[in-house]
């Protein structure tokens, strides 16, 4: 496959892992976080770990949409999906988030309309062809889709959709960024940047982190050439000395973002106050809901939401695995009571989870011979 | 990493396999589409409500029975794909194939088929004609005869169009002496072709992506090819799979768990259309996971298997047959794949639901 398999080839795999075995000090431990889900999906998935030296560790980071929904959130979607007519459109991973009392997967099959689809315009297409249906879009992800959501609004907007809604989940990347650096739990020597919201943000935002405190940040592209050369990045900054914010995946983010998208999101949401993470809590100005300008168009000022905060089952670490601070398989639920099949935690949802991640691909790395 | 932090890690992964390990349970308070999806659901409602309700053991694609002195393969399988007609196939030939090719797999020769039909009140007459003859040219492709059939009718939104339920029935080919525990380690792993090409065209065809690839269904009875490597390398043959839903990932997994031994694949061998590539790798799927209706995966002796390679590519329509992986012993029950970009990793069955209703 054109464009892709150039990022994919084995060879200079192997000349940046020997690349990076000369960058590190031998004797020293460096650890690594891929703030992105993208990223921890895409180091299982290729087996980078592998071709890394054992004293580099990458930790998996908060950056996964789907884990970093709390049960409260999913409580109020399925509350919405229930009502008599509705359709209730939302992508594919978030149909089997637990809440506090099923799934939405249950509550469609206990006969609630809920639709998957892969973008916004899909659900308002749906909306268009359902007139006399309310037709609510749950709304998820970082910097990454909220201009897609808020381009889907302008739209329905424009062409006087008025049967459409939104229930906001976006969340911004940078307060759980310094939440996480705030966090005495955790010592990190670098970060591999998520590369999806840069193309929207730019790489300006975390600038703060190497001049607040004093790490690189590399940010990178999926492909696991990208991920391996965002590491040798990062190895090599600390071995000169340096930190700085770099720019591995400059074929997609421009320094300055996606003007054009950063507009049309300021003109659709606002900040919220504050917004609960899954296992993070509350974090102040981390989340977008709709602006007053576009009021009319949210699901929750709409039909109102129980907007009842749940706390997480007891035995559920995603919290502590989404700050990096164990990983998937230290969590006391791990592989037994917690399954894809039979997720407790959001992280063992989502294909980006780390959870998922782990035990979907990692669990026989390079330790266990096969005979 | 320490080195007590992986015994800590060992010891966790020791348990995991533990609970893996035990036979599925049914513990869902309803069905939801994941227990149609070909894993882990649909996994624990066979072994976990079916199997252990009619007492059986050996899950095969077909069940045996024996009739004065012969072996008779018998199978079923209801078909409700969505849409009915797609690029290269319609639901009708899958109808006839599926079973066909379930009783092909078990190391039987296909007799014959009953057909059952469920129609939507408003379904079209054309529609309807259309079909039918789709079923009839697909029996006689495949050498069996419709001997017997049924019609129900359900009113509007009660069904969605037409859905198929065949039953066929085989006779157990003497050549064929097949397990699904006979896989012994060294053994190779073969598919009849590319991998993929239904699961992509059905999603292609909902027209739910704007999409567009020049992407065939692949649908096909496989007869021919199970009677030219039963020809060429019969006793050498352990075991066939019809890698339908969940793909060969799946067929993978559920065999090194019959047999109690590992499977490690050769990701950069598996055979993938540059078409259904690029459209996996858009939606986010992996072809090993996907669907389909025309491509078996057999495991083979290792003496045997070039013979039996080259028994396949003489086919019509395997030419593009390979080896794609060799079992192993350890570790047990385990389906690994040594990735193109030179990692390894676990190779499970799906949890979710990547695309309900392919068949």
């Amino acid at each position: 496959m054109r464009f892709v398999d150039e990022f994919r080839d084995p060879e200079l795999g192997r000349a940046l892992a020997g690349e990076i075995l000369s960058l590190v000090e031998a004797g020293r431990h460096y650890k690594v976080m891929e703030v992105c889900g993208g990223h921890t999906h895409s180091i299982y998935k290729y087996g980078i770990d592998d071709l890394l030296p054992e004293n580099v560790e990458l930790v998996h980071g908060p950056g996964c949409p789907v884990c970093v929904i709390p049960m409260g959130r999913v409580d109020d979607g399925i509350a919405l999906a229930k009502i008599p007519g509705a359709i209730f459109t939302c992508f594919g991973d978030m149909m089997r988030v637990p809440g506090s009392n099923g799934s939405l997967l249950d509550a469609k099959a206990e006969g609630a309309d809920v639709r998957m689809v892969y973008s916004p315009l899909d659900a308002l297409r749906i909306a268009k062809k359902n007139p006399d249906r309310q037709v609510i879009f749950f709304a998820l992800g970082f910097e990454t889709t909220a201009p897609s959501t808020a381009l889907t609004l302008r739209r329905a907007r424009a062409e006087g959709v008025s049967n459409f809604s939104c229930m906001c989940n976006h969340v911004t990347i940078v307060p759980p960024l310094r939440a996480l650096l705030d966090s005495p739990d955790l010592r990190l020597d670098g970060f591999v940047g998520p590369g999806h919201v840069s193309t929207v943000v730019g790489a300006r935002p975390f600038e703060f982190i190497p001049a607040d405190y004093g790490k690189p940040v590399v940010i990178s592209g999926f492909e696991p050439l990208d991920i391996l050369q965002s590491v040798s990045m990062i190895l090599r900054q600390l071995a000169e000395g340096r930190s700085e914010v770099e720019n591995q995946y400059s074929r997609v983010v421009p320094y300055e973002g996606n003007v054009t998208a950063l507009k049309v999101m300021a003109e659709v949401f606002e900040l919220r106050p504050h917004f609960e993470w899954r296992g993070l809590g509350f974090i102040s100005q981390s989340a977008l809901a709709l602006s007053e300008a576009y009021a009319d168009l949210d699901a929750e000022r709409r039909f109102g939401v129980p907007g009842v905060r749940v706390a997480d089952p007891k035995a559920c670490q995603c919290g502590e695995v989404l700050k990096g601070v164990i990983k998937p398989w230290e969590c006391k639920v791990f592989g037994t009571a917690c399954t894809p099949e039979r997720p407790i935690g959001t992280c063992m949802v989502s294909p980006e989870g780390a959870c998922a991640a782990y035990y979907s691909y990692g669990r026989y790395a390079t330790e266990r011979e096969v005979v | 990493m320490t080195p007590s932090e992986v015994t800590r890690e060992e010891r966790i992964l020791g348990i995991i396999e533990t609970t893996r390990a035990k036979r599925p349970r049914f513990r869902d308070a309803q069905i939801t589409m994941s227990h149609g999806a070909g894993g882990k659901a649909t996994q624990s409602l066979i072994e976990g409500v079916l199997a252990p309700a009619f007492g059986l053991e050996e899950l095969g694609d077909s069940g045996m029975v024996e009739v004065d002195g012969t072996q008779l393969a018998m199978t079923t399988d209801s078909f409700v794909v969505k849409p009915i007609s797609f690029p290269g196939g319609s639901i009708g030939e899958l109808a006839v194939n599926g079973t066909v090719n379930d009783l092909a797999v078990a190391g039987a020769r296909p007799l014959s088929l009953s057909l059952s039909l469920v129609l939507e009140e408003g379904l079209t007459a054309d529609e309807l004609k259309g079909e039918v003859e789709a079923v009839a040219r697909a029996a006689e492709e495949a050498g069996v005869r419709v001997i017997t059939g049924d019609t129900k009718v359900v009113e509007r939104g009660h069904a969605d169009r037409m859905y198929i339920c065949t039953t066929g029935i085989g006779v157990a080919d003497p050549r064929a002496e097949l397990s699904t525990t006979a896989l012994r380690p060294g053994d190779r792993v073969l598919v009849s072709g590319s991998l993929g090409d239904h699961g992509t065209a059905i999603m292609l065809a909902r027209d739910e992506f704007e999409l567009d690839a020049d992407i065939e269904s692949d649908t096909r009875s496989l007869w021919p090819a199970v009677d030219a490597l039963l020809e060429e390398a019969g006793p050498s043959l352990r075991c066939m799979r019809d890698a339908t839903r969940g793909g060969v990932a799946s067929a993978l997994n559920e065999l090194a768990r019959a047999s109690n031994v590992a499977v490690l694949v050769d990701e950069a061998a598996a055979p993938v259309k540059p078409e259904v590539l690029g459209a996996c790798e858009l939606l986010g799927i992996d072809p090993m996971y996907v669907a389909n209706e025309g491509k078996l995966v057999a495991f083979v002796a290792p003496d045997a298997a070039d013979t039996a390679l080259a028994a396949l590519r003489s086919v019509p329509g395997c030419e593009e047959a390979v080896q794609i992986a060799e079992v192993k012993t350890e570790p047990p029950r385990m389906v690994l794949v040594d990735t193109a970009f030179g990692g390894r990793r676990v190779m499970d069955l799906l949890a979710g639901d990547p695309l309900p209703r392919i068949c």
